[in-house]
């Protein structure tokens, strides 16, 4: 293909703490319905935050979408991704056809990442058996399971996906770098449809490491649906969470070739890193690469930062959210009271790793789509180094019909960033 | 002691999960071929042994292993193993 595919999106999955499908999700965020719940074991293991997000009822779901021979060998990270990219292929209006049917599907791939994997086999299952010296007694799946690239091989085979088939990992940027790799890919001629995303599994021993490093909000266990507190003055650390959150990218020959209906276009995308200097290191990140991430997805979109209507920010409620909105005001060259429109989906579903940036485009998607801007919750009490942004915050959803470009990022451990540009479709 | 009918009704139920076409299951003999007959993807036969293990408490070596072929080939180990 001589010259570049637009891309657009036709179809979205999502498996989130407070809701499966994108009908619920749309009505979850509309609602400021919170997936954040209280978790008896965290108390029994001493973890400082005791609550989390993870998507409900996926025992009963899973039986919809996958087969008892299909499901052995899943874990949760595998299973969240499997229903979020089935629900995000079918939504696009493609037929997942059966292994029988030998067709594969050669212009069709994923860039279906995760943080952290299969830390739940690999912890109860794998360690233990291992040292107890009973290596014969694993079974045949523990591979698949605990592999890294296990979310995404498991997809390509439930689908029949005959292109490019990886797990990308970036930590908190892992969904975002996702979709825009994915949209890369298309653009370039080197796939039609591609699944673009993230999962997460849920388990004690990933957040865990994030309870031990203090990053986690302890403040609120007794209050679980206010412990996800992005941009206020009483935010004192993220709220861990899961699932997964899936798009469904096609060049819009593909999808103009079978009348897909279409969400949103990604104009534009960037990924960079800190360097960790700068003010950036492993955990923090260095507001010049975030404010150059930022400035390159705009200039590839080819907008100009004042007819950007929303921004979905990283925002995890940790000391870096005033920061954050300092480097989108900074990238953006907008005094804070022509700044965009400022939400965080993660006050509703906490920071599900992996799976955020996937969720999150997700919803940025669904915003655009349906013209509203959900109310970014828990932020009444605005930080007080966000008092001049203050009027662009959220705070309860605004049904805005009008609504046209929204930027979204996400920055993550690693100084790795992420953002990319959507705007509503026309022809 | 098991009858070999007792133990076939159990090895067909516990071979069920790993079955792609439960059609498959309908038509089941002694003779039937666990790979070709009922498709159990050969990756997952490590995992059938287990079961048998488990179902059974018996200790299945690895060659004993590798010489079931068919729904009787399995039912006889198991027959055999507990006397």
């Amino acid at each position: 293909m001589a010259s570049e595919s637009r891309v657009v999106v036709t179809g979205l999955g999502v498996l989130a703490p407070n809701a499966h499908g994108t009908l619920d999700f749309e009505r979850a965020l509309r609602e400021g319905r919170s997936g954040i719940r209280f978790h008896q074991e965290l108390r029994d293991t001493h973890f400082a935050c005791q609550v989390g997000g993870i998507p409900e009822n996926v025992e009963t779901i899973q039986r919809e979408y996958l087969a008892d021979e299909e499901l052995y060998g899943m874990n949760a990270n595998m299973i969240y991704a499997a229903i979020a990219a089935i629900d995000a292929w079918k939504d696009a209006g493609l037929e997942r056809l059966p292994p029988e049917s030998d067709a594969v599907d050669w212009d069709a791939g994923a860039v279906l990442g995760t943080g952290i994997g299969g830390m739940d086999t690999i912890a109860t299952t794998l360690v233990p058996k291992t040292d107890a010296g009973r290596v014969n007694r694993l079974g045949s799946a523990m591979v698949e399971q605990v592999m890294s690239s296990g979310n995404s091989a498991r997809v390509a085979g439930l689908l029949g996906l005959g292109n490019q088939v990886t797990t990308n990992s970036s930590a908190c940027n892992t969904g975002t770098e996702a979709v825009i790799e994915a949209f890369l890919r298309i653009r370039e001629g080197r796939a039609q449809r591609m699944i673009a995303g993230g999962s997460e599994g849920h388990s004690k021993y990933i957040w865990a490491g994030f309870d031990a490093m203090k990053v986690l909000n302890r403040t609120s266990n007794e209050d679980p649906t206010r412990a996800s507190r992005p941009m206020s003055a009483s935010a004192a650390g993220f709220i861990p969470g899961s699932g997964a959150g899936v798009l469904l990218l096609e060049s819009l020959q593909s999808a103009a070739a079978r009348g897909a209906r279409i969400y949103a276009e990604v104009l534009g995308g960037c990924v960079n890193c800190g360097g960790h200097r700068m003010g950036g290191s492993m955990t923090a990140p260095n507001p010049t690469g975030v404010q150059r991430c930022i400035r390159g997805a705009v200039a590839m979109a080819g907008v100009s930062p004042g007819d950007i209507d929303v921004i979905n920010g990283h925002l995890t409620a940790t000391f870096a959210d005033p920061r954050e909105v300092s480097s989108w005001s900074r990238a953006l060259d907008l005094p804070p009271e022509r700044m965009p429109l400022l939400q965080s989906t993660k006050s509703l579903i906490g920071h599900a790793l992996g799976a955020a940036g996937g969720i999150e485009c997700v919803a940025s998607v669904l915003e655009l789509k349906q013209g509203f801007v959900h109310g970014s919750a828990n932020c009444e009490d605005v930080h007080p180094d966000l008092t001049e942004f203050a009027s662009r915050i959220v705070h309860t959803t605004v049904d805005m019909p009008e609504i046209e470009i929204i930027a979204k990022a996400s920055f993550g451990f690693g100084d790795v960033n992420g953002c990319v540009i959507f705007r509503k479709f026309s022809d | 002691m098991s009858s070999q009918k007792e133990v076939f009704a159990q090895v067909v139920s516990l071979l069920k999960p790993f079955v792609k076409s439960p059609e498959a299951l309908s038509n089941v003999t002694m003779e039937t071929s666990i790979l070709k007959d009922l498709k159990v993807n050969s990756a997952r036969l490590v995992d059938v042994v287990l079961e048998i293990e488990d179902t059974f408490g018996i200790a299945v070596k690895d060659d004993d292993a590798d010489k079931v072929k068919t729904v009787g080939d399995a039912v006889n180990l198991i027959l055999a193993a507990k006397g």
